[in-house]
């Protein structure tokens, strides 16, 4: 079996980061803490809806 | 009607109801009496801000300030006296929006209180305001004390006819009245936000009117104690930023198969919204209590649940939607700057449209949020987040501090499997 080729990963180590954090703020505040050079997406799953709410959002939406 | 259909009728009828939203022209024209000009405002009758309620449902700061009215119009001397009369329904009491009419925290306008007129020559509306008091000890945080009453009488009798004469001046020399969309635009660029922060607005507005209000010929004196009253009550402007809010809201209101919310107002028990195509009926949950800076003295127990029409600039696309325009607000309702940026673009997430000419420097100048979708409310589980005063919940105290409140989901829900029944969708 031949090892798996880990060198993109290692480059990560090598190189400067660039961080896209979407959903949960702190991760991107705690980066941000370190001097990581990161953007914030807002985002958080969409709500689990009653199903007459659902039959009529995708009517109409 | 078919899926594809109904989401066209509901598109153009919400394009239409921003685009009237953002193109309405609200401009101060004028001061008179509310039970003069209030359409329905009756003798032994009040308004209060919110949705409709009962006195025995009613919180602590709406209590007082219905109390203080009361007493203010003489009808009662004494608080026992006046709270018997609101009990007894003796005097009644109505929510100020189905008369055209918003104000501040509890809201309550008696028939014998000046009140601003606010006109939009474009759509043809009229709404109303009080004038405001100042912040602390005052009569729309619920507290009715004597200090109260004599500065409501030193409004009816020396800031009532100053400005009344002033915004005659100004239009005999503008030919029109005072333009108050502009002046929230430039307000926006200052550092304002146009619901708790509105120093630039004020010194906007002393600008403008300073030079009619000392040609009105009123005794000197008089008008200076006007002049220095407004100067030194930064959140004077307030009233009149929602009656212009409420100007723009109403030709965006009554669109058929629009889903976007034309009020959102609480009566310090209950929130409730409008739609513009479900008309005036109410949609209601209740009122959450807002997370802030409490003034030294107070604690988070003393808070009431959330009060106030001043929703009404939220519901315009300003206030706590443009809270990336008044980073400096947070000293006042608490939070952060990042805060205050990351409210306004949660925002756009569950509106319509950016507005056209209230735009954030901070954002590139992008416009702010405005019209308020029920379907996105409920799609994404968003609800709005606006900044507010903070009232004691006991009557007869007044404001303890000023914060941020978020809204329940349960109106917008009920708001929207309203809509499909009325639309048959």
């Amino acid at each position: 079996m031949s090892e798996p080729d880990v060198s993109k990963v290692l480059r990560l180590f090598k190189e400067e980061v660039k961080v896209i954090n979407v959903g949960l703020e702190y991760f991107y505040k705690e980066l941000r803490k370190q001097g990581v050079n990161a953007a914030h997406v807002i985002w958080q799953p969409k709500p689990e809806l009653e199903k007459d709410l659902e039959d009529i959002l995708k009517k109409i939406l | 009607m078919t899926s594809s259909s109904i989401k066209e009728e509901i598109e153009k009828a919400n394009t239409q109801a921003v685009e009237r939203l953002m193109e309405s022209e609200p401009h101060w024209v004028g001061m008179d009496l509310a039970g003069k000009v209030i359409t329905g405002l009756k003798d032994r009758m009040l308004l209060h801000a919110g949705p409709p309620i009962t006195w025995e449902r009613a919180s602590g700061p709406l209590r007082g300030a219905l109390i203080g009215a009361v007493i203010y119009e003489g009808w009662a001397s004494t608080p026992e006296e006046a709270e018997k009369l609101l009990a007894k329904g003796e005097v009644v009491f109505e929510p100020t929006h189905p008369h055209n009419v918003v104000g501040p925290m509890a809201g309550v306008i008696s028939p014998s209180m000046p009140v601003f007129i606010f006109e939009d020559p474009k759509y043809g509306n009229k709404a109303y305001s009080n004038m405001n008091e100042g912040l602390g000890k005052v009569l729309r945080y619920g507290a009715y004390g004597e200090e109260v009453i004599k500065r409501l009488k030193w409004m009816d009798k020396v800031l009532y006819p100053v400005l009344k004469a002033t915004i005659d001046e100004y239009k005999k020399d503008q030919g029109k009245g005072l333009n108050f969309k502009n002046l929230i635009a430039q307000a926006l660029h200052m550092g304002d936000e146009c619901h708790n922060r509105y120093v630039a607005t004020n010194a906007l507005l002393l600008k403008e009117i300073a030079p009619y209000m000392f040609n009105t010929g009123i005794d000197r004196k008089d008008v200076l104690e006007a002049y220095r009253f407004i100067a030194n009550n930064i959140i004077f402007p307030l009233n009149m930023g929602m009656a212009s809010a409420k100007v723009m809201t109403l030709a965006a209101h009554n669109i058929k198969y629009s889903t976007i919310v034309t009020v959102m107002t609480r009566n310090g028990t209950d929130m409730g919204i409008w739609v513009s195509g479900l008309g005036n009926e109410w949609f209601t949950a209740p009122s959450p209590i807002p997370k802030g800076v409490l003034f030294p003295g107070f604690k988070e127990e003393d808070a009431n649940p959330d009060i106030g029409d001043s929703s009404i600039t939220e519901t315009a696309g300003f206030g706590g939607f443009a809270m990336a325009a008044a980073p400096a607000i947070v000293s006042y309702v608490g939070g952060t700057a990042e805060y205050a940026v990351e409210n306004t673009k949660r925002m756009y997430q569950i509106t319509y449209t950016r507005h056209k000419y209230f735009t954030i420097p901070y954002l590139s100048f992008q416009g702010t949020p405005t019209g308020v979708d029920i379907r996105k409310v409920v799609a994404t589980g968003i609800t709005p987040t606006i900044n507010t005063g903070i009232s004691h919940k006991e009557p007869g105290i007044g404001q303890v501090g000023a914060g941020i409140v978020t809204f329940p989901m349960e109106p917008f829900k009920n708001a929207l499997r309203k809509f499909a029944e009325k639309y048959g969708i």
